[in-house]
Formats: C-alpha cells, structure tokens, sequence
C-alpha cells in the first residue's frame, strides 16, 4: 500500500512539474536566431554568385547544410574568419585563390557607348541600374555592390568596374609605409 | 546644483584623469598683435570647411565676386555656405589638394583677387536683442559660421539647440603648444568676445556661462574679465595649464565635474562648449554682419623668422603665410596644421587655409623630431596614465594591431579624442593614435558596409519578390478566363451599349435605307453570277426609292460632318467583298441553293432572324451535328423568293459551315464580323430588327465565347455599320484586328480601351479609317505583347500599309488550313486582298 501511495505521489509530482515545465517552454520561449540568418548577416550580399549559388541567402544555406566557408571571394578573409568562428570550423584561405584583401569596385557604365539594351538591367541583383529600352542605363553607385554581374551581359562592353574612390571619410593613415631613416 | 553653482563661482576646478604637460612654445608667438597680410595672388576656398554636407554653388567661374559674397547656398542639413573672401574673379572651380591628411582633392572656388578688397552689401544689426531666435540662428547660419575651435561643426546647429543648455561653456584654453590664436584674439577683442557670448546667452538662456581659460595666459585672463565685469552671469575661470584640457569633454568636466556619457554629446548633459574664436565670428555676423572669411592663425616654428598671429583671409596659401612671416626652410622640412599634438604634416604647402585653421608649425628638425621607428610595447602603461579619457590605450593599441574590432568596441576606443598624450609619453614611440585613428575608420567602414549589405539583401529580395510577381501574373494571362476577370460594372457598360446600338438601327430608317443601297448594289451583283435567273423589275423600283433616301441621308450626314462625303469606289469594294462570299457560299454547298427561294420581301425579317438564331445556335453550341440542323431550319423557315435574301441565307449557310470546320476563334469571329456586314446589308426596314436579332446572337455568343470584350465590340461595330458602306468595311477591318488581337490575348485593359475605341466609332469613314489604323497598330503591338513598351504609335502607324498586307497574308493563310475546296479559299483571299488594298487606299487618301 504504502508503494502504491508513494508511486501516486510521485507522479502527481512528476505530471506538475511536467506541466510547470511544459507552460514555461511556451511561455519563455526564446526566439533564436537560426545559424543561416546568422551566416546570411556575415555575407557580404553582394549577390554576385561566385559561391556558385544564387545569391547569399542560398549560400548561408548551404554552409548551414555543411558546404564550404571559403567560397566568397568579396567577403575575403576576414568573411571566413566570422565564418569559422560561427561555425566552429577552422579558417581556411579563400577558394581559387583569390586576394585576401578584395579591392572594392562599383559598376560604371560609360553612358556615351550604352546602347540601351537593358540586359545589364536585368542581370543586376539589387536593381542599381536605371534606364530603359533605347535609353541610356546608369549606376546607382551607392546600391551597386561590385558583383560584376552586369559585366557579362552587356554587349558593346560599355561597363567598367572601377574600384570606389577613397574620401576622406574612408581614407586611412598608411602604417605600414616603411620609414625613411638616414643613415651615417 | 546651487551648490555646484557656488563652488563654480568660487572658482573650483575638477582636474580630469591623466593629462600631460608638454613645453608651452607660446611665448614664441603671443607677444605681437595680430598681423594683417598683403593680398595673396590667388584664394583657394574649399567648398567644405565644416562637418556636415558642401553647399551648393551658385557662382560661376569668370564670374566677378565682391568681398563677402556668397559662393555657396546651404541645401542639406548641416550645410554652411562659404564666401568670397575678397573681391576678385573666380578664376576656376576645380578640384584641389584639401586641408586633410590625405590631401584629397575637394572642390574648391579659385579666386584671383583684384586688390579692390570691396565690400558687398552687409546688413548689421545694431541691437540683436530685439532680433528674434529663428531671425538670430538665420544670420549665423547664413553667414557661414562653423566651429573653429578645431572640428568645425556648424555653429547654427549648436545655437539651435533642442535641449535646455544648463552651462554655457567658452572654450578659450587653448591648451596645445605653440598655437596663441585665441590667446591674442583675447587680448585684442575681448569686448568682442563677450558680445558674441552675449548673444549665444540670448539664443541658448543658459543658467551660467564659464570661460575657460588656462592659466599660462593672465593678460587674456585680465582683458576678459574687464571686458565681462558688467555680466554677472559670465565667469572667467581659470583652469591649471594641462594638456588637453582644451578638449571638449575634459573641459566640461574640468569646469562643471560633469562626464558626457560615452557617445552622448554635452548636449545630453545639459552644457554646450564654444570656441572663444567662433564667438567673435559671431559678434562680427550679427554686429556688423560680416560673414566668417578670415580668422586669426598662429604661424610658429623655428623655421619662420617672424613667429606671430595673422588675420589670413580664407584660402590663403599656406605659402603665402609662410614667405609674409619670413621662411627659410630646413631639408626635409615638414609643416605642421595646427599644432604639435594633434595636427598633421600637410603633404604641400599649396593648400588653402579652411575655418579650422588654427596654426600653421614650421618646425625645425630639434624642435620636433621625426617619430624614431616604433619598438615593442614594454607595458609600462605611461599611456594608460596620461589618458585623459580613462582608456587603456595598451590594450586598444594590441586590439587594432590584430583588428579585433569587436575587442575595440568592448574598449571604448570610440571615447578616444585622439589628443596624442598615450603616444607623447610611450618610451617605445609607438604612435598609438594612429593606430586607432586607422582602426576606426575601418570600425565606421565595416559598419557603413553593413548598412550597406543590410540594404543590398532588402533590394535583392524585393527584386526577387518583384520577378516572382511578374512570372505569376504571366501565368495569370494565359490561364485566366477574361468573362470572369470582367468587372460587374464593365459588363453593364458593355450591355448599354449594346443597348443603344440595337436601339439605333430600329430608329433610324434612313440608315437603314443606306444600307439598302448597299444591299441593291450586292443584289445587282448578284444578278450577274447567280445561276437563278433573277426577276429584278419591281425590286428596281424599290432601289431608286431607296437610292433616293440614302442620298438624302448622304447629304444631311455630310451637312453634319464635312469629312464624310459618298465615296462609290469604296461601296463598290463592299459589293465586291458580297459578291465574292456570295459566290463562295453558293459554290460550297448545293442543298442551300435549293432552299433558300425566299418567297416574299416580307419575310426577309423572318429569314434574317432565323439566320441570327442559327448562328447563336451554333456558336453556343459549336459542333458540327448543329450545323445541319440549323441549316434545316434555314431551309424550312426561308419560303421567300427574294433573291436579296436568299444570298444573304446562303451566307449565313456558308459561314455556319465554316465556323463550324474551323478550329480557332478568332476565324469565326472573323467571318462572323464579315457576314455580319453582309447580312445587314439587305434592304428593308424590317433589317433593323435582323441587325438586333445578329446582335442578340453575338451577345449570347459573347458570353460563351472566350472574349467576351472582343466579340461585343465587334458586335457593335457590325450593327451600327449601316449607316454606309465604307464604315462597314472599316468596322470589318477593325474587327478583323481585333479577333487577330484577341487570339494572341492581349491585356485586358488594352481590349478595354479598345472596345471604348470601337463604340465610339465616328460617323465619318476619314475618322473610321484612323480607327481601323489604330486598330491594326493594336493587333500588331498585341503580336509583339512583351516589347509593348518599345513599340510606339508612330512605327505602327507608319507601317499600316505593311501591316494591310500582312492581314490580307494572314486571312489567306487561315481559309486554306480550314476550308475544304480551294475555290472558298480564293475567294477568301479575294477578299483579304480587296480589303488590304481598300485600306491602303485610305491609308493613302488619308
């Protein structure tokens, strides 16, 4: 008797403490934030596809499903490093063995040359290309994220990348720059 | 806070961490008045002296400008407008090497003066007090004042501040060495001074206002408080000569024990900080409304021969400032903007002088050596001590030497004022400042990269997002059932309309005699071919009345509208048109013929109406087994010997047999628009109720049919084609473009307005003949659908003839997939082609 009262006891317990915990995984649940949106944040959307995947997003997906980290060559090292840290994975340098340090470059079209196709229009990810048919077509610079991506299409080669200008806002001390010492 | 009111006013100060105390250099340049220089050969104004955006320029170069002269009008937000600093021509406006480190080139106003130094118009005001705020802020910002205590924030944003300013504070301590500017400008304006503090008291209401100033500067110190005795709510405060308390933020606490709280502004605290020199600007704007075009620079250095103070025009070439003081540079001569501490080596000297200009150091190689190469960090913290923002400069030098700037962050490197002490005092000359100089920058890069990755996903997915639209929508197109996309209340429309044109006809005997004509001329044809021997005599009679009747109408219609005018050939055409289906019908089927010996002209209205039955029939029901049932019933109903009708049975017959065979729409539609002018041709007054009888049919049909837009107009068209022949064959034309359109499913507003086209047909064929143009410049634009945007009006028009011939191409090519006999299909194209050239011939007359 005194097992059978001691086995309803601790199931009543267990069953409150069951219910206790149950409300409170609803009740404070916290929302968090899924390893691709994290990843997605790393990338540096350009959307240019040198991963081989349409886009970041598609991308995040595909490290999140186990692909390579060093797939991005705008992001650089420095998109790799996050990468591994995120990941847990170790840092290795960029696929194809592209520059550690990508040069930033913005899409300029030589608006004399355009003929108005309206193809680069269509290949741009972020529509940082205004124009229309027979008109000439130019640059958003601020939205074009220098995938190259308008580059290929474009059938009289009127668009050039040409890295972004430094300002004064972006310029940076040179540190490295070996000092000039006289010697006796 | 009265407390800390009475202790401000005894006279306490709240030392700040760390501080250093490097040799003062002052007395180099502080004993001589302020200089005034010759004119320099050429001006060089930045457009951008200040934080905040350029203004815009509103001069022109070769233009003539007068001393004080706007060059510039603020447009954005934080944007001061620079002046002429002189009289002269703007020789150029060109990009030259900026006031900046890098020595970027910025835009910049070239002036060459013309020695006149003339003055332009200048509006002082004698008593500000009674200007009122937004009046006060309008004459600072406009003329151009911006802080030239060293960072150059715009002065009016400051002075318009939203939060209640508790202490005004007057930065006159200038605590870096070598640079006396404010000292002298002190003791030669303090009067000024305190008029411009005054003012700043007027637009701020602060409850106290505190000078600053150091305390290796006693005949300032002396001049300001004779000048300030008067204002009892202006203190001069003498503070420990220590670098930096010219800071901001330590001053601020130097003379308040306040702390602005990491990324505030003093603001937040309730203190706003003035440089002594913007002051002054501010006494000149108001007082004499002169705006900021010179300022007081300290020109200093063991290279100069005459070290002192200057009154430089903005602009000035830091050269010129250089040969006026006497320079006799050293090898390897660097020259230094601003001072010691916080100042850079300007890569040339052909830079012009901006507001912030407050020194210019041309030291020898003793007096300020060359940073000697950088050894390891030895961790003594001497840095961390001289600090005066209580930072770790050690850890953040390690942090931004691996770009941990996530680390950095952590450390509050963004507290840092960049005031050199860490690197004056570290044994191991490590130049930390511009570690972290660099290190933010990348910090405020990575950030705006961000933003900008942040956006460049918002865009890629609103595109994405856009691109599926688009996909689904043309899906949409080609699946959707028009008769169900049609709104209640375009259906009504279509319905009055309908309405009114089977109204018309039944009112309007005239036209309907018009028509008659047409018909007479049909029969008469008809008499020619036909194998029915035709007794003519008394219909003859019948067709001189009505000939009368439809001339009259002619007459009347073109009193109304001069464009339209009878036009025989045109009617000839028509005729031709009926005589050639006629022909085709008769050759197509034998039974018919035998049928359709309509006995009396009264029954012609029952025979048409018979006909419209047997169409709506079939096209409700489109099957062949329906064919010969209605043609029974064609046969039975027809006891009229009317040649006329008989024809116009033998149309009906052939079509029903055709529609009947052919598989596309739109080659119904096509012949049914086509037998509808035909049909309604034949004379009588009883053809009104025919035509409403055909309409009748076709709305039934309408409904069934997959255009239902389409199909109405068409309708329309055909009913409302009596009034003369040459309109009829124009509706066909159009209705023809239209059942073309209609098959390549165009959108649906298109169909719309082309359907308000076709209602509002106009009486006159020269308009009908526009309508018809229009029509096949739909029908091809319809062909191209994608490319709509691209195809213009203006091509298409121009290439109606092209398109005429192509239509004729395409109503021969249809007959032959479908009919049977190739005889129907050379009258067809017969037909086509009549109908190409007759639009061409308008096309031409047009």
């Amino acid at each position: 008797m005194t097992l059978f009262y001691a086995l309803i006891a601790l199931g009543t317990l267990a069953l409150i403490f069951g219910l206790i915990l149950g409300f409170a995984a609803v009740r404070y649940r916290v929302q968090s934030n899924p390893i691709v949106e994290q990843i997605d944040t790393i990338l540096p959307q350009t959307q240019c596809g040198q991963c081989g995947y349409p886009g970041c997003r598609p991308y995040a997906e595909a490290i999140a499903n186990g692909d390579e980290i060093n797939k991005c060559p705008p992001g650089g090292d420095a998109t790799v490093k996050k990468l591994a840290d995120l990941m847990g994975v170790e840092a290795k340098p960029l696929a194809g063995g592209e520059q550690a340090e990508p040069i930033k470059t913005v899409a300029y079209i030589r608006e004399d040359e355009c003929i108005g196709c309206t193809k680069c229009i269509q290949a741009c990810p972020v529509d940082a290309i205004v124009g229309a048919t027979r008109q000439m077509h130019t640059v958003l610079i601020d939205e074009c994220t220098g995938c190259d991506l308008c580059v290929e299409p474009c059938p009289v080669d009127c668009i050039d990348m040409l890295p972004v200008e430094t300002t004064k806002q972006t310029w940076k001390w040179q540190l490295d720059a070996i000092p000039v010492t006289q010697i006796d | 806070m009265e407390k800390l009111i009475a202790q401000i006013k005894q006279g306490k100060v709240w030392p700040f961490p760390g501080g250093i105390h490097p040799p003062g250099q002052k007395t180099i340049s502080n004993s001589q008045a302020i200089a005034r220089l010759p004119l320099p050969d050429k001006l060089v104004v930045p457009l951008k002296q200040h934080i905040g955006a350029n203004g815009q320029l509103i001069v022109e170069k070769g233009q003539q400008v007068l001393k004080g002269q706007a060059l510039t009008k603020p447009v954005a937000n934080w944007s001061v407008p620079i002046h002429a600093p002189t009289s002269g021509t703007i020789t150029d406006i060109c990009q030259m090497p900026s006031a900046h480190p890098s020595a970027l080139p910025e835009l910049c106003v070239i002036i060459e003066p013309d020695g006149q130094d003339s003055w332009c118009a200048l509006a002082p005001v004698t008593t500000p007090s009674q200007l009122s705020h937004e009046q006060l802020i309008d004459i600072i910002h406009d003329r151009g004042i911006a802080g030239m205590g060293g960072a150059g924030f715009p002065t009016y944003i400051k002075a318009d501040s939203r939060k209640a300013i508790e202490y005004f504070i007057v930065n006159a301590v200038e605590c870096e060495p070598y640079i006396t500017a404010d000292d002298v400008l002190m003791r030669e304006h303090a009067a000024g001074i305190i008029a411009g503090i005054e003012i700043m008291q007027q637009l701020l209401t602060p409850t106290l206002t505190i000078v600053g100033i150091e305390d290796n500067k006693p005949e300032a110190i002396a001049a300001m408080q004779a000048a300030a005795e008067y204002n009892d709510k202006i203190i001069i405060q003498t503070v420990p000569t220590v670098y930096p308390s010219g800071g901001e933020k330590q001053l601020i606490k130097l003379l308040t024990n306040k702390e602005v709280p990491s990324g505030g502004i003093p603001a937040d605290i309730g203190v706003l900080v003035q440089n002594v020199g913007t002051l002054f600007a501010v006494h000149q704007a108001v007082y004499e409304g002169k705006p900021l075009i010179e300022r007081v620079i300290t020109v200093t250095g063991n290279t100069i021969h005459n070290p002192g103070n200057v009154w430089a025009l903005l602009g000035t070439e830091i050269k010129h400032l250089l040969d006026c003081q006497g320079f006799s540079p050293v090898p390897q001569q660097r020259v230094v903007m601003g001072g010691p501490m916080m100042g850079f080596t300007l890569p040339t000297v052909r830079i012009g002088v901006v507001k912030t200009t407050n020194c210019i150091l041309a030291p020898d190689h003793d007096e300020l050596a060359e940073p000697g190469p950088e050894k390891a960090c030895i961790r003594c913290s001497a840095c961390a001590d001289a600090c005066p923002a209580s930072l770790l400069p050690q850890q953040l030098q390690w942090f931004a030497k691996s770009k941990e700037y996530d680390k950095l962050k952590e450390h509050n490197l963004f507290d840092c004022i960049e005031c050199g002490a860490c690197a004056y005092v570290c044994p191991s000359e490590i130049p930390l400042v511009q570690y972290y100089r660099v290190a933010k920058v990348e910090i405020k890069e990575q950030q705006a990269e961000q933003v900008k990755a942040e956006r460049a996903k918002e865009r890629f997915e609103l595109r994405k997002q856009r691109l599926e639209r688009e996909q689904e929508a043309r899906q949409n197109r080609h699946k959707r059932k028009p008769a169900a996309e049609k709104s209640a209340d375009e259906k009504q429309k279509i319905a009055d309309a309908l309405a009114r044109v089977k109204n018309k006809p039944a009112k309007d005997d005239d036209k309907s005699a018009v028509a008659a004509a047409i018909a007479r001329a049909k029969a008469k044809k008809q008499n020619q071919e036909a194998t029915l021997e035709p007794d003519n005599s008394d219909v003859a009679l019948e067709r001189a009345a009505r000939k009368e009747q439809a001339r009259k109408y002619k007459e009347q219609k073109a009193a109304s509208n001069t464009a339209a005018d009878p036009d025989d050939k045109k009617s000839a055409v028509a005729a031709a048109i009926a005589r050639a289906k006629a022909k085709k019908a008769a050759a197509s089927e034998d039974e018919s013929d035998n049928t359709t010996a309509a006995p009396t002209d009264d029954k012609k209205a029952a025979v048409a109406a018979a006909i419209a039955r047997a169409k709506a029939k079939k096209a409700a029901q489109a099957a062949s087994v329906e064919k010969d049932n209605s043609e029974s019933e064609v046969a039975t109903a027809s006891p009229a010997d009317d040649k006329k009708a008989a024809v116009a049975a033998a149309i009906a017959r052939a079509k029903a047999k055709k529609a009947a065979q052919a598989e596309p729409a739109t080659s119904v539609e096509n012949d049914n628009s086509e037998s509808e002018v035909t049909t309604a041709s034949p004379a009588d007054n009883k053809k009104a109720a025919v035509a409403a009888a055909i309409a009748r049919a076709k709305a039934k049909k309408a409904a069934q049919a997959a255009s239902v837009e389409n199909d109405n107009s068409e309708s329309e068209v055909a009913t409302a084609s009596p009034a003369d022949d040459k309109k009829a064959a124009v509706a066909a034309a159009i209705a023809r473009a239209k059942a073309k359109k209609a098959a390549q499913a165009a959108s649906v507003e298109n169909d719309n307005s082309e359907s308000e086209i076709t209602t509002a047909l106009p009486a006159d064929d020269k308009k009908a003949a526009v309508a018809a143009a229009i029509a096949r410049a739909k029908a091809k634009k319809a062909a191209k659908a994608e490319q709509a945007a691209s195809v213009e009006n203006d091509d298409a028009e121009n290439e109606t003839s092209a398109t005429a011939i192509n239509e004729a191409e395409i109503a021969e090519d249809k007959p032959e997939q479908t009919a049977q006999d190739k005889k129907k299909a050379a009258v067809a194209a017969a037909i086509a082609r009549a109908k190409a050239k007759k639009l061409q011939q308008e096309g031409s007359d047009k």
